[in-house]
């Protein structure tokens, strides 16, 4: 079984949620982004989700462009993200790492040198926002030979077809975007969310995870009420743009905190 | 042989092209896939669209003997057509027209578009303008400084302009933050991409909007020569003005097609928008699968021209697929050639060229001069240089 779906099991049996924070890789500085991992860790966090730079964010909002803005000023890419995912390794071997990014840089070093390379790293899941089922079946075949779960986006907008179609290739959980936007965008509408959760439920066991315009510590335990996880982004991003070097640590872990408080 | 029949179903051109975007996006694309497949061959839709090209825009456009030019340059016979002549001064209303009925049948109020030059903003600007709908226009805020008039000419229509300060503040941007604003506004909102790049339907609907302008070229060269062209030539941004005058040569394999791309400051210099001439890696960007100018590590780099429409560094994914099967050949002009050409034409026919076509025309004139005095040369000349006279004025230090 991966680490991903451990972690689900083991949360389940003591009726816990998963909290999954977000960050980009290299945001602020290369150097704290690892530290950062760990203070996630240590403050409650379940999983991490952790965001490849790219030039061209198609799907994000101002929050988290700037967040790979910042990242890309310090040339960060693919061969740090690996990195800082091993250096991370080196003392937590029990944290599931999902990277989330966009197909581009994937392409760039090639479909195949990626999946090699985010094994020998030990992530756990891969997100590619741009890369719909129909696009990726290769790709998702190559993780799944190394067991790495594939994470798909789906959408209020997505039709019953599209749902099956994208439960058969996802494994690990399934990403239920809960707004029409991109991230950061605007807030839930958390009976709305509820209802679509409740038809794909019928369709699956995977876990269902919510994320797209998790604000704050409210909506992340009414999120949690109908969910299996919780994705916060754009919040914890913002979080770190407004810290600086000296208190960096000690505001993503007090949110972290929070958003754990509120979840339990 | 089989005829041309590209893309396939879910928008490939061989490797190129298909459907890369987020989740949230996908059911809008499939509801336009459906409208467009349901609209393109039906009469009254036609009949409509035939109507808006020949009363508003002003089709036919004509085809030029640019014969001063012609003998200046030596060698081929130079023809142009005139897309600068339609309403709005370049091709990209062709496309803007044919989406916006689209618009109206699907019932979206709301219009938005991603603009360089600016010439496609003023097109989508003026169609929302005579349909009555909102228009918002994403621009660089790069381009908003370099295309001052189109920007108030898009004023003048009713359009808001967004300038777009993310990125490298180009064309790319504002195609980023168009589709940002797309997925938050789907149910209200029609997106009219204005090249032929994005996701599928886009590169192949924008190609058959466009190509009324090959259409048009194969009866009116067979009425003024009595025979096809020797070389068409286009320039290349996204590539719909190439797109729709080469397309419906494809299946004449005597006529040879060349797209011509931005060598900016010279393809060696690294700044420039020319992905399949400086032989750019594969990569996936806006939607669509296609050569693409980018770092090692998978970053879009920085584009160079001195036509902000050309400013791109991907090309639409039909023309990556042309240059594979060595349909269409590809070639740069760097910002200086383009400059003389504009000039040239200027002075020697009265006709002031779009900078972005000017490319076209400095390849044309490389060519000719190669060639034989029977031998023919078509050009697209895509658009009008009103546009451009800031630019071309300042380079030349005087003020306006
Ligand atoms: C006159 C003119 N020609 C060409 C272009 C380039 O676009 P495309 O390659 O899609 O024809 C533009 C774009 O703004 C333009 O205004």
């Amino acid at each position: 079984m991966s680490r991903i779906a451990n972690t689900f099991k083991a949360l389940k049996e003591t009726h816990r949620k998963a909290l999954i924070p977000y960050i980009t890789a290299g945001d602020p500085h290369p150097d704290l982004t690892v530290s950062m991992m760990h203070a996630l860790v240590d403050s409650g966090a379940d999983m991490i989700e952790l965001g490849i730079p790219f030039s061209d964010p198609m799907a994000d909002g101002p929050t988290i462009q700037r967040a790979s803005e910042r990242a890309l000023a310090h040339h960060v890419g693919l061969s740090h993200v690996f990195k800082m995912v091993k250096a991370f390794r080196e003392k937590n071997t029990q944290t599931p790492i999902i990277l989330m990014g966009y197909a581009n840089p994937i392409e760039a070093i090639g479909a195949e040198a990626f999946v090699e390379r985010a094994k020998a790293a030990d992530v756990d899941g891969i997100i590619t926002v741009d890369y719909p089922p129909e696009e990726c079946m290769q790709f998702t075949k190559l993780l799944k030979e190394k067991n790495i779960d594939s994470i798909f986006l789906l959408s209020p907008t997505s039709e019953l077809d599209r749902v099956k179609l994208i439960i058969e290739q996802a494994s690990g959980f399934l990403y239920y975007v809960s707004l029409k936007g991109v991230t950061g965008a605007a807030n839930i509408d958390i009976e709305q969310v509820k209802s679509k959760v409740g038809i794909i439920r019928e369709l699956t066991d995977l876990p269902i995870g919510v994320g797209f315009g998790v604000r704050d510590a409210a909506t992340a335990k009414e999120v949690a009420k109908i969910s299996d996880a919780v994705v916060v982004g754009s919040r914890m991003v913002q979080e770190i743009e407004n810290s600086n070097k000296d208190n960096l640590i000690q505001n993503i872990s007090k949110l972290m905190k929070e958003l754990r408080e509120a979840v339990n | 042989m089989k005829p041309y029949d590209m893309p396939d179903e879910k928008g490939h051109f061989g490797q190129f092209g298909g459907v890369f975007v987020a989740e949230t996006l996908i059911e809008a694309l499939d509801e336009l896939r459906m409208t467009y497949e349901k609209y393109r061959h039906d009469p009254d839709f036609l009949k409509e669209l035939h109507y808006d090209l020949k009363h508003f825009v002003g089709r036919p456009s004509p085809i030029y003997h640019a014969k001063r030019w012609s003998d200046r340059v030596g060698g081929a016979q130079i023809y142009l057509k005139r897309e600068d002549l339609n309403h709005t001064g370049a091709h990209k209303v062709n496309n803007t027209v044919g989406q916006a009925l689209l618009a109206k049948r699907m019932g979206k109020p709301r219009i938005i578009a991603e603009t360089g030059a600016g010439q496609h903003g003023v097109a989508t600007a003026t169609i929302s303008a005579r349909l009555g709908l909102e228009c918002v226009v994403y621009m660089g805020a790069e381009d908003v400084k370099r295309q001052a008039p189109n920007v108030y000419r898009m004023k003048l229509l009713g359009a808001t302009v967004v300038p777009v300060e993310s990125g490298s503040k180009t064309l790319k941007d504002a195609l980023n933050e168009a589709m940002r604003d797309w997925v938050t506004n789907i149910s209200t909102t029609f997106y009219i991409i204005g090249t032929v790049a994005g996701p599928h339907p886009y590169p192949m609907m924008v190609r058959d909007f466009n190509s009324v302008v090959g259409v048009e070229c194969k009866s009116q060269m067979k009425e003024m020569l009595g025979r096809q062209p020797d070389v068409v030539v286009a320039c290349v941004g996204g590539g719909s003005n190439a797109m729709g005058i080469f397309y419906p040569y494809i299946d004449l394999p005597d006529v040879r097609l060349i797209g011509v791309e931005a060598a900016g400051h010279g393809i060696e210099t690294g700044k420039h928008a020319a992905p399949l001439t400086a032989n750019s890696p594969i990569g996936v960007l806006h939607g669509n699968r296609t050569y693409l100018m980018q770092n090692a590590e998978g970053q879009i780099i920085e584009t160079h021209s001195i036509s902000a429409g050309l400013d791109y560094p991907g090309v639409g994914p039909e023309h990556a697929w042309l240059k594979d099967i060595k349909r269409a050949e590809y070639v740069a002009v760097t910002d200086t050639e383009a400059l003389n050409a504009f000039h040239s034409l200027c002075l020697t026919e009265g006709i002031i060229p779009a900078l972005e076509t000017s490319h076209a025309l400095a390849h044309a004139e490389k060519l000719a001069k190669t060639m034989k005095p029977d031998q023919v040369i078509l050009v697209n000349l895509s658009g009008r240089g009103d546009k451009d006279i800031n630019t071309v004025a300042k380079i030349s230090n005087i003020s306006l």
